[in-house]
């Protein structure tokens, strides 16, 4: 089955377009999105593990996780609930961490708004439009999410970025 | 003050001067020559793309030539693609635990 995967960047626009359809109805999708023990099982790309420190999903909440990698090596990641509309949609704003986890509220920040539907066969889709505001913010996502194997990459990219 | 790559295409006057530089180099005069803008706009956009590091000038006896720096974009399409392999990658986690779920 097709699952319809989206990753559209809009590099003038500073926008990434991702969409993707699931084999499960609407309201489990929700669940696995909004419940920290079941975003800790799929938010990280192995071999990273996800472990949540906080999460309080309401206006106004925060939901912070680190991504843990296999020598310990931890990427903190913080998002802002912005806005929910219950089973539906919900928005964020994303920060960088400092080694703590303690968000730095003059960096550059990310917005991700996710929408949710239902599609024909009891499925469903969620559309995610994340909006950043820098080179720097895309790498706080590859930086979140990274692998080894990748990291002479990463490296490249701190050069860069203090050469700028 | 700091430039990066999204400030250089986020003016549509700036995309449409790289478009011209993809197909080769050229003089200020020969690009402000595609433009209504004054040379002064012009010049004022080349150096923000200079800086942003999409566009180089090289001196070639009296003249200067503006050149595309395609290295640049291709950074910003490698670091897209590893987005890309992550999103994939966390979706492919998310459906096995939808299954059990």
């Amino acid at each position: 089955m097709t699952n319809n995967f989206v990753f559209e960047p809009n590099l003038a626009a500073k926008t990434i377009r991702v969409s993707r359809e699931f084999n499960a109805p609407i309201e489990k999708v929700w669940r696995a999105w909004t419940e920290a023990d079941l975003l800790d099982k799929w938010v990280a790309p192995k071999p990273w593990t996800a472990v949540t420190k906080t999460m309080d999903f309401t206006v106004g909440g925060i939901w912070l996780y680190a991504m843990v990698g296999t020598e310990g090596q931890k990427h903190w990641v913080y998002a802002e609930f912005t806005a929910i509309e219950n089973g539906r949609a919900f928005s964020t704003i994303g920060r960088f961490c400092d080694g703590e986890g303690n968000p730095i509220f003059e960096g550059p920040k990310s917005y991700h708004d996710n929408k949710f539907s239902t599609i024909e066969g009891n499925r469903s889709k969620v559309d995610t439009l994340i909006t950043f505001e820098d080179e720097s913010t895309i790498k706080m996502f590859v930086d979140g999410g990274f692998k080894e194997g990748t990291i002479a990459t990463l490296n490249q990219l701190d050069e860069l970025l203090a050469s700028e | 003050m700091r430039r990066d790559i999204f400030q250089a295409i986020a003016d549509p006057t700036r995309r449409a001067i790289l478009t011209l530089l993809v197909t080769g180099a050229m003089t200020p005069n020969a690009i402000a020559g595609h433009f209504d803008s004054s040379r002064q706009a012009v010049s004022k956009h080349l150096q923000i793309l200079t800086e942003c590091e999409v566009v180089t000038a090289k001196q070639t006896g009296r003249e200067i030539h503006y050149h595309f720096n395609p290295e640049k974009m291709k950074e910003i399409d490698i670091w897209l693609e590893q987005l890309r392999k992550m999103w994939i990658d966390r979706f492919d986690q998310l459906d096995d635990l939808l299954k059990d779920l």
